[in-house]
């Protein structure tokens, strides 16, 4: 003879809320930020193959943290939604504010009916052909949607992360600029290197293999002949990249 | 969001295509799932649309090109003379359509949408044969309307980045894929083009070189098959040509065309001859 407790709902969803939270907050950071010549998305990521970050669509990336597997889905449904509207549709009319909405609602419903709620945190972004319309477009574990302007930073360590940004992140940052500023305060939540008991934060560079790091390019037609924006930037390329910084 | 038999997912993702999920999901949006009812003996339906004429395609030392004319017909009226037939599928391949016009462009924007899904779903581009088979399959969901008269035969070209070569693949109506060699073409003027191709073609040509035999190509198509548009001086249109080589596909600028086209005209001109 079981008993049916009753758990108040103020309690059950406390308890859900605590629960991917705390999922979240085992995450690596990954930062998405607007700059002038587009966006750029920054995740600490040791694999190279299994991506933070991902295409969408012509103009719109993903990122998240959590879960591989929980947004791995997500992303995947994100691409059919996309491809299936421009297909249907045309090209133009696939926003990150659909998408967006599509995602809160898939996130809201699991996290109120299922017996679990998806442990990860999104970011939507869509760059626009001058930064003020540029969009980023926070989704969290239960549903809520929030636009951001300038730049986002989600995972474990996402305050300490935030507080680095603040002082080197401005909206005149060309995109490698951005991927050094972000790079730099990455290594504030003391994973980005090794020695992760180092409290402050050394001058070493960030290793680029810990990285994975995308580009939104605000004008991929005259800077490449394609339409599509988002550009992984990987291996010698990224490596380059930051030595840059190191020189200046 | 947990399916029942959580296994049952593996077999599920095998397939990344978006022609399958569209075919579960939205099969209203498949061109292919349109027909003309039950197939007759009198069933014609293939003088109700334009139809796309010839596509030339030729490999060369280092990368692949493709090229069409620039005209559409109904019978004996001319539809556009304006219409594009060959397009990039994706990075490194193009395809050109022959046959049913508005069937053609939709295999393509769905075959394009194709390559890009697989390619953000699995985050690697698919092969080139992966490519051509996938076409081959698309090309064969049409053959109920094939049936019917409004058939596409598309010839696909793009460059294989394991062997680093120039491939170049044609099909039929039933979904039959073969592999050419050196040069190929379609469409109602191929037969011209192709006799022009044997004796232009040389295994040394570069790129600049390989863009002038296939304009030459369709000039001799033009010629010779009405439906076949040559280039247009009152207008100022040439034709649509696309080379794909390890930097990937792009289009040649139309004022190389016309430079090429009047080139060929100038020497035709002096030479004075019947053909």
């Amino acid at each position: 003879m079981t008993q049916q407790f009753y758990v108040s709902p103020e309690q059950l969803m406390k308890d859900r809320a605590d629960f991917a939270r705390k999922g979240i907050g085992r995450g690596r950071s990954v930062v998405v930020m607007s700059c002038r010549d587009g966006i750029a998305l920054v995740a600490e990521n040791p694999s190279p193959s299994l991506h933070k970050l991902g295409e969408i669509y012509d103009r719109i990336a993903f990122a998240a943290v959590g879960k591989y597997n929980e947004f791995e889905s997500l992303r995947q449904a994100g691409v059919r939604y996309a491809d299936v509207r421009g297909y249907s549709y045309a090209r133009e009319d696939v926003t990150a504010r659909g998408l967006a909405s599509v995602y809160a609602q898939s996130l809201g419903a699991v996290f109120t009916a299922e017996s679990k709620p998806f442990e990860v945190e999104l970011v939507v972004a869509e760059v626009g052909r001058t930064q003020n319309s540029d969009h980023l477009y926070r989704l969290t574990f239960d549903g809520s949607i929030a636009d951001e302007t300038g730049f986002v930073v989600m995972g474990g360590a996402a305050d300490a992360v935030v507080d680095g940004l603040r002082e080197n992140w401005s909206a005149e940052l060309s995109l490698p600029e951005a991927v050094r500023a972000a790079a730099r305060s990455l290594r504030h939540d003391g994973l980005a290197t090794p020695g992760a008991g180092d409290p402050q934060p050394s001058s070493q560079p960030v290793d680029p293999t810990l990285l994975e790091v995308a580009f939104l390019e605000r004008d991929p037609d005259t800077l490449r002949g394609s339409r599509r924006a988002f550009r992984r930037i990987g291996g010698p390329e990224l490596e380059h990249l930051l030595e840059q910084g190191e020189d200046a | 969001m947990l399916p029942d038999d959580a296994a049952a997912a593996v077999p599920r993702a095998a397939s990344a295509s978006f022609t399958a999920y569209l075919g579960e999901h939205h099969p209203g949006l498949l061109p292919t799932n349109r027909t003309l009812g039950p197939v007759t003996a009198s069933t014609d339906a293939s003088h109700l649309a334009p139809h796309a004429t010839t596509i030339v395609s030729l490999t060369f030392p280092g990368g692949v090109l493709m090229a069409g004319d620039r005209r559409a017909t109904m019978g004996n009226v001319i539809a556009s003379r304006h219409i594009e037939k060959v397009f990039p599928a994706d990075h490194f391949s193009v395809l050109g359509i022959a046959g049913s016009a508005g069937i053609g462009l939709d295999l393509t924007r769905l075959f394009q949408v194709e390559l890009e899904h697989y390619e953000k779903i699995e985050a690697t581009m698919m092969s080139l044969d992966g490519k051509a088979n996938r076409l081959a399959a698309m090309v064969r969901q049409n053959l109920p309307m094939a049936m019917q008269g409004l058939a596409v035969v598309p010839l696909f070209a793009g460059f294989d980045t394991d062997r680093h070569v120039g491939r170049l693949f044609s099909f039929d109506v039933t979904g039959g894929r073969y592999e050419e060699h050196e040069h190929h073409s379609v469409g109602s003027g191929s037969v011209f083009a192709r006799g022009a191709l044997k004796k232009l073609w040389s295994p040394r040509l570069d790129e600049a070189s390989a863009v002038r035999v296939a304009v030459e190509a369709l000039y001799d198509a033009a010629d010779d098959d009405s439906a076949t548009g040559g280039p247009d001086t009152v207008r100022g249109l040439w034709p649509v040509v696309y080379v794909v080589d390890g930097a990937g596909a792009r289009r040649i600028p139309e004022r190389d065309l016309e430079l090429v086209a009047h080139a060929i005209i100038g020497a035709r001109s002096s030479a004075g001859r019947e053909a």
